[in-house]
């Protein structure tokens, strides 16, 4: 197999992949996420008796990785490959490791590790067991079964499968410093995104306005909460929940939460969390209807 | 007699839960089986990366008949009572027999059931063990099925006397197959019996035994490191890990880049250890960390692990980058400039944060300093600064480091050699096994440390509990009394008494190993005025040499004789007897030589114990033996003269007071 010569040809590599195999193809969500898993495709659609196979990229948003683009792999801005397999098949393990090889990485000549990391991610109130996958001593995806999210338990298990796109292609490439990849062949990531982590870490760190910011999480914290009261919109809901996750991580970057506000904080973004789950739950989408009835 | 063979196939199960799992199985299985009445010859179990096996041998083909009786309620019992028995028994009424008993008569039940042959039983109770099996954390994965597993089980392989024993878990049958390694072999291997099972694993590249997997590692590692003129740094921990990360275990060894090499090794081997499960190599000439590491793959290529080392070597480039980045820009701040930020940093709820306890670190370091004759400028300068890496970035990546981060950067910092010793070792000794700081500085600072969460924790009520010790107290205290008694260190404990209750009993868990009797310590410390650990144990450790010679465990049965006779006569008379001994009142020959005798003694053991000769005062002891033997021989406590009796119980008295002085010889067993 050939590999993947630049970091969208692995895009491509991937999504004509998972598209082989039955993922609807989604695009990136627009709104700012810590990870792919807030992603509704993952979140709500994890939750429920449905059966639903989706692959899809999504920037994600560490506002305190920030390294004003001079750490040569750590990212306040970065790409995930997101795979969400419900339920997950028996050879779902035989499936990954075909992606693998298809993006160029011959699992016979390197040495490929299911590492124990289980999951858990408090502001979503959800957890799951699973793996590092490791090639070579590179952690290069995180491999992990559902078993509860927004406090749920799931109905049907499913695998998500998440790779850091840019750590990929960096070992894919041989390339030491992120923005040496090249992004295509005319491109090099630093082209594209250098100027965008150097301002988006001076923006993170030292110029996000906190007052602006916490009004930000108060206003979508009482919004989520209006649009679960009476005629519920699990999705509009769930919206603000994630803005105000976000919220928390740029006050969290700024320094201005403390130890034990922190636990509080992502208290309250859970119990939002649990409110839209559990609002999906209850609305067409969410609940069990057969698909051809 | 046949053999059992099980395997319980999956997805990778996590290192740490393997050996455990292991035993888990055995110990479940071989339960079940004797709770049946089977008996077997050998069982062995093992746990690897992909699979649980079990091998049991000489287990009989059929199980054997077994008869139970069961007593019932009495025959009068309410009605409800022989319901329960009846649900219980799964008999009727008419199948209950009668037997007498002296209390009465009572429904006896006979239950008699036939042996069944083996394979039945075992395809019974496996099941039973995997539904019941302790993971410590599981996972559900099937569709409308609530069934767990460590992760997905994919095969179950059993057999009995090489023929399958067929049962269903997890939606799985029972049968003769497996698989091999997941890239080194393909396709199902087929097998009878553990024999074959082992062989057959082997050709597919799995080697079933963690400690032979281990021994591969350690052997292969020392070898390739020799080859290098190096040697491994000992790691069993790790050693332990890996083996349950690779089913084929290859140990590959790669180089560390040379701009990393002026980064302590401590940084340098946390970091490979923690995050890349890597051996560190070192010179054994020089005991300097080499710049090569040992990987341990799961891989054999046909490169000969040419890009597995490749691609290891980058991903660790990356790591000590991370790390050299934390290294070089620490030290742009000092250590003092750090102090200050120990305020945003919670200890503990109910005790402040990290500066907070910095100044109560720094004024009793200041105390103890004086009080040892240490430099106090430099205890407390070393206190100071003591917490401050725990603001470092590398700390914050490596948590086990602190301490000795500190230590380095108060030496960049030119805070002079005593203060960044003691800071690097304050928190020594981390276990049994770490030497205790031995210099001035870092002795005072070290207990203060350890001293101030022991008084701080026991004054908001934060003490140890039989299942949990969450602020390692018990290692404080423990810490504490290694450092007095390994300097010799003459520090009295000004605690609490519960506190210093606290130490007593560390103090006999910790002499214990040396050979220390723990009643000694008590009779000791229950004299209540020793706050003094090295005294303590020399007194103890003479109080012990002297109860083994035959003066002193005579005088001891004489101690208990008279201390029981007092105890007697006290409770007769409802009094103690405390009053001086009238010599006047004294007639026989061998009254008269114990009260002499005790005069001397008396007069002699208090100023040894003064001195802290407890050689001497063991002697003043050794020479009242004789006396009190001849006392108990040729005199009569219970006189019939009143006056003459209290005044032999009070003489009684006198020689339980003197040998109170040395210890409380009640407490002394045998």
């Amino acid at each position: 197999m050939a590999k993947a010569r630049t970091f969208q040809d692995l895009i491509l590599t991937l999504q004509n992949y998972w598209a082989g195999h039955g993922c609807l193809i989604l695009q990136p969500y627009d709104n700012e996420m810590g990870a792919g898993t807030f992603h509704p495709a993952t979140t709500l659609r994890a939750l429920g008796p449905r059966p639903w196979n989706a692959a899809f990229v999504q920037p994600s948003r560490r506002p305190s990785d920030g390294r004003y683009g001079e750490n040569p792999n750590r990212l306040q801005h970065y790409y995930q490959y997101q795979v969400i397999l419900k339920p997950a098949p028996a050879n779902v393990q035989e499936l990954y490791l075909g992606s693998i090889r298809a993006i160029g990485l011959d699992p016979d000549l390197h040495d490929i590790r299911f590492v124990e990391d289980d999951w858990e991610s408090p502001t979503l109130g959800a957890a799951g067991l699973g793996w590092e996958v490791w090639c070579d001593g590179m952690e290069i995806t995180q491999f992990t079964y559902f078993q509860q999210v927004g406090g749920i338990e799931c109905d049907l298990v499913c695998a998500e499968i998440t790779y850091g796109l840019e750590r990929l292609a960096m070992y894919v490439q041989n390339v030491e410093f992120v923005y040496d990849l090249a992004f295509n062949d005319e491109f090099r990531y630093g082209e594209v995104f250098h100027q965008n982590e150097q301002e988006f870490s001076a923006y993170n760190f030292e110029r996000a306005d906190t007052e602006i910011l916490f009004q930000h999480f108060k206003d979508a914290e009482k919004q989520c909460r209006e649009l679960l009261t009476g005629k519920k919109l699990a999705l509009p809901a769930y919206d603000q929940c994630i803005k105000a996750s976000h919220a928390f991580n740029l006050l969290d970057a700024r320094g201005v939460i403390s130890v034990t506000e922190r636990a509080a904080y992502i208290g309250r973004v859970r119990a939002l969390a649990q409110a839209c789950c559990e609002a999906w739950l209850a609305s067409p989408m969410g609940a069990y209807t057969p698909r051809f009835a | 007699m046949p053999d059992l063979l099980l395997e319980l196939f999956s997805e990778e199960i996590p290192a740490h839960m393997q050996a455990q799992a292991a035993k888990d199985l055995e110990r479940l299985t071989v339960g079940m089986l004797t709770d049946r009445g089977f008996l077997f010859e050998g069982i062995k179990a093992f746990g690897g990366p992909r699979r649980l096996t079990l091998a049991i041998t000489g287990l009989p083909a059929e199980q054997k008949d077994v008869r139970e009786e069961l007593k019932g309620p009495k025959v009068d019992a309410p009605q409800a009572a022989l319901d329960g028995f009846l649900k219980k028994t799964g008999l009727t009424k008419d199948q209950l027999k009668v037997e007498k008993t002296p209390k009465g008569d009572v429904y006896m039940a006979v239950i008699e059931r036939k042996g069944r042959v083996t394979p039945l039983v075992l395809a019974e109770i496996i099941p039973e063990v995997m539904a019941k099996f302790p993971w410590p954390k599981s996972m559900r994965w099937l569709p409308g099925n609530s069934v767990r597993w460590v992760r997905p089980l994919h095969s179950i392989l059993a057999t009995f006397d090489g023929e399958v024993v067929p049962f269903e878990f997890a939606g799985i049958k029972s049968g003769n197959a497996t698989r091999g390694h997941r890239f080194l072999s393909s396709g199902i291997i087929e097998v009878r019996r553990f024999e074959d099972y082992e062989a057959a694993l082997k050709k597919a590249h799995v080697v079933l035994d963690a400690s032979e997997r281990a021994e591969i590692i350690s052997h292969d590692l020392k070898q390739k490191a020799f080859a290098l003129g190096l040697e491994p740094i000992e790691d069993a921990g790790l050693l332990a890990e890996v083996s349950g990360l690779a089913e084929w275990p290859t140990v590959l060894i790669g180089t560390i880049q040379d701009q990393f090499m002026d980064v302590p090794a401590e940084i340098l081997q946390t970091s490979m250890r923690t995050h890349q499960k890597y051996f560190s190599l070192r010179d054994p000439k020089t005991g300097k960390m080499a710049n090569r590491f040992a990987l341990v793959a799961n891989m054999l290529t046909k490169d000969g692990g040419k890009e597995i080392v490749a691609g290891n070597e980058r991903v660790l480039r990356a790591r000590l980058s991370d790390a050299k980045f934390f290294w070089d820009e620490d030290r742009k701040h000092s250590l003092e400039s750090r102090v200050e930020k120990l305020k945003g940093i919670v200890f503990h709820a109910k005790l402040g944060t990290q500066f907070d306890r910095v100044e109560r670190i720094e004024k009793l370091a200041g105390e103890i300093a004086a009080k040892i004759g240490a430099d106090v400028e430099k205890a407390k300068r070393a206190a100071r600064l003591a917490k401050a890496d725990l603001t470092t970035g590398v700390v914050g990546e490596f948590p086990e480091l602190q301490g000795v981060i500190g230590g380095y950067y108060a030496r960049h910092d030119k805070e002079g050699t005593d203060v960044a010793n003691a800071v690097r070792d304050h928190y020594r000794p981390a276990g049994p096994g770490d030497a205790v700081p031995n210099t001035p500085v870092s002795i005072v600072v070290a207990l203060a440390d350890k001293l101030d969460a022991l008084t701080a924790f026991f004054g908001t009520g934060e003490k140890p509990t039989g299942s949990g010790d969450p602020f390692a107290l018990r290692r404080a205290a423990l810490g504490i009394i290694r450092i007095l008694l390994e300097n010799k260190l003459r520090f009295p404990l000004k605690v609490s008494d519960e506190l210093l209750t606290f130490f007593a009993d560390r103090l006999k868990v910790a002499l214990k190993e040396k050979g220390i009797r723990h009643d000694l310590i008590d009779a000791v410390f229950s004299l209540g005025h020793e706050t003094d650990l090295v005294r303590l144990v020399a007194r103890v450790k003479a109080l012990q040499a002297f109860l083994k010679s035959d003066d002193g465990a005579n005088l001891l049965a004489g101690y208990k004789r008279a201390a029981n006779i007092l105890k007697a006569e006290e409770k007769k008379d409802n009094k103690t007897f405390t009053r001086e001994v009238l010599e006047s009142h004294l007639s026989e020959p061998a009254e008269k030589a114990l009260f002499a005798a005790l005069a001397k003694a008396r007069g002699a053991i208090i100023p040894a114990l003064e001195k802290e000769d407890f050689a001497a005062a063991m002697q003043q002891m050794a020479s009242l033996r004789v006396p009190v033997d001849a006392f108990f021989e040729g005199v009569k406590v219970n006189a019939d003269d009143k006056q003459v009796r209290e005044n032999r119980l009070n003489l009684l008295a006198s020689l339980r007071a003197t040998l109170h002085q040395v210890a409380d010889f009640s407490r002394i067993e045998g």
